[in-house]
């Protein structure tokens, strides 16, 4: 499974899953990587060629798309996993920085794996590990290996082992919702239908997601559980239903309603119950987004003549807006830490993922596509997942929120669309 | 109310028939219209000379040569208002829809593929509340209007260039039963 290092500013991907044929395979390619990179050897594990699933090049591949790592080839053969047999004057000269050692036993139906991640210069461990799992997490476990290894070594937490949420166009009217890992490998479909699916919006837990569905010819808000699989009408009021957003402590859904014929923000409980209305404007409210403290809900409104990002208490009130450069600034989304807004701002006819630093009130454009919508950030506020066209076609991409790293993610066969990056989960 | 309309339609066919001007039976609409200050249309008041024979029984509604044929309302890039150029036609359905009180329409609106889906759909619901307010202000009655949004998710022209996304900025206006 060990593979010659790849060219790492272009390269593409192909991550297949084959005993699986419902899973979509998605590509990836990274157009551009950080100035500044960290160079680690990623060594086989010692075992892992016994595994249905290696590691070792998942866990590659995940530290080289998040264009912070720059790898060190380390030879078709696992290094031994006892340190005191690693050469760390050697790796040191092939210009490597740290170094990921690692084994897998079998431990009685589940595997055993064991990692050590080094500072090859003051060959001082940096991390020491086992976890175990059960065969079908393999995956997973690799995705969990490469999120301690980032954590190590850039301070913030991984998103490797998080998951996508996004929404496939195949032909005229079929339409998916479906989740794969934060890497596009092994999607899932959870809802096939022949109408509009549109805004999933993952719970706070990651357990549930709320979307669109048109389905009974007009959109409504269901909330599916991930797990059971089982899913209820969330908002379906008279009118239309739509842009769920979850409370930080997922008791609440903000909502959009046409109760009074335009669209305005409203709460609904998640176990159902009257609305309470939040906005109040003679235009258009739309798109809310609670900020991660839960105080706040941003949002679209057009009330000052052209669609612009506004800023408002959770239990609704004054809103304060927030954007003032250019005629269109829709889709807001709160970065995790809080820090900053993600939004999308249509400039000369192009349409580009922004962001607000709200201490500096700064404005940054983050792309250089065209077409871009439904901006999210990853649960480590470090990337922001959106959607974009290229050749006619809808397809994911990612930024890093300093614009400088980019990734595009394309669903084979259709068109890909309504992105949204979940949370970070248990184990 | 709906057997009026249907009796309506005949006599207009009648009155079309007759080559020289014949006294045409009232069909007595008065007795079951309960504003009197609105007449129900008269077939005397009915211009048959510029109705075509193939159109002699059709429904106002779908006959090509009726305003009232005319369903779609089309909207400029990210604007609501209706224009100029269609209020002929929301006249013609707001008189429709004072002189037969039993009919209700959807407004169903829509919006061109570019920008965001949720503001899309927003966008659509108040193109064809738009709509209605122009219906109300003519005097039609809120309960026979309901406004819907397909944002842009029942594209009618599928392509994605200007000519596509013009034909999508609409409203279009569906009687019941259609």
């Amino acid at each position: 499974m060990n593979r010659l290092i790849r060219p790492l500013f272009v390269m593409a991907l192909v991550l297949c899953n084959l005993a699986n044929p419902a899973h979509a395979d998605i590509n990836i390619e990274i157009v551009g990587t950080n100035a500044q990179r960290f160079p680690i050897a990623v060594s086989g594990f010692e075992g892992e060629a016994s595994l249905t699933q290696a590691l070792t090049p998942i866990i590659r591949s995940d530290l080289d798309r998040s264009g912070l790592f720059k790898l060190i080839e380390t030879g078709p053969a696992p290094l031994p996993s006892d340190p005191a047999q690693v050469n760390f004057p050697d790796w040191g000269k092939r210009g490597a920085d740290s170094l990921l050692i690692g084994s897998v036993t079998d431990q009685g139906g589940q595997t055993a794996i064991r990692f050590r991640l080094f500072d090859v210069a003051q060959k001082r461990q940096l991390v020491g590990l086992e976890m175990r799992v059960k065969p079908g997490e393999l995956r997973r476990a690799a995705h969990r290996v490469a999120d301690v290894v980032y954590e190590a070594l850039t301070g913030d937490k991984g998103v490797f082992s998080t998951r996508i949420a996004y929404v496939v166009k195949k032909g005229k009217t079929a339409h998916e919702l479906q989740i794969a890992d934060a890497d596009g490998a092994g999607g899932q479909t959870i809802l096939a239908s022949r109408e509009s699916i549109m805004s999933p919006a993952w719970s706070p837990d990651g357990s549930k997601l709320a979307y669109v569905s048109f389905e009974e010819r007009k959109p409504i808000v269901y909330v599916q559980d991930l797990v059971t699989g089982s899913r209820r009408r969330a908002a379906a009021f008279k009118g239309s239903n739509s842009a769920p957003a979850w409370s930080p402590d997922g008791s609440k859904l903000a909502v959009v309603l046409t109760l009074n014929g335009l669209s305005q923000i409203y709460s609904v409980n998640v176990d159902g119950g009257s609305p309470v209305r939040l906005s109040k404007s003679h235009g258009i409210d739309t798109e809310p987004n609670y900020s991660p403290d839960g105080q706040s809900i941003v949002f679209t409104s057009d009330r000052g003549g052209s669609p612009q990002v506004y800023l408002m208490p959770a239990s609704g009130g004054d809103a304060q807006r927030l954007t003032f450069e250019g005629s269109y600034n829709v889709s807001p989304r709160f970065s995790p830490d809080g820090k900053s807004i993600t939004f999308i701002r249509r400039e000369g006819g192009r349409f580009n993922v922004a962001s607000l630093d709200l201490a500096t009130r700064q404005t940054m454009i983050l792309t250089t596509t065209e077409l871009d919508e439904s901006p999210s950030f990853a649960p480590n506020s470090r990337m922001i997942l959106y959607a974009t066209e290229q050749g006619g076609r809808g397809v994911l991409a990612a930024v890093s929120s300093d614009g400088r790293i980019k990734q595009r993610l394309s669903v084979q066969a259709g068109d890909a669309r309504e992105p949204a990056w979940g949370p970070f989960t248990k184990q | 109310m709906k057997k009026l309309l249907a009796s309506l339609v005949v006599v207009n066919f009648l009155a079309a028939c007759a080559s020289t001007s014949q006294k045409v039976p009232d069909p007595a609409p008065t007795q079951t219209n309960t504003n009197p200050s609105k007449p129900y249309e008269q077939p005397t008041a009915t211009p048959v000379e510029s109705k075509k024979p193939d159109s002699f029984n059709m429904d106002p509604l779908k006959d090509p040569n009726n305003i009232l044929s005319k369903r779609s309302i089309y909207f400029d890039y990210d604007k609501y208002d209706v224009r100029p150029d269609f209020s002929a036609t929301v006249d013609a359905h707001s008189k429709y829809l004072n002189s037969n009180k039993n009919r209700k329409i959807k407004i169903e609106g829509n919006a061109d593929e570019r920008g965001s889906r949720e503001y899309n759909l927003a966008l659509g619901q108040k193109r064809a509340e738009a709509v209605k307010k122009s219906m109300s202000v003519l005097g039609v009655s809120e309960a026979q209007i309901e406004t819907v949004s397909l944002g842009e998710e029942k594209p009618k022209a599928t392509g994605h260039d200007e000519a596509a996304w013009t034909e999508n900025r609409r409203a279009d206006i569906v009687y019941d039963g259609e």
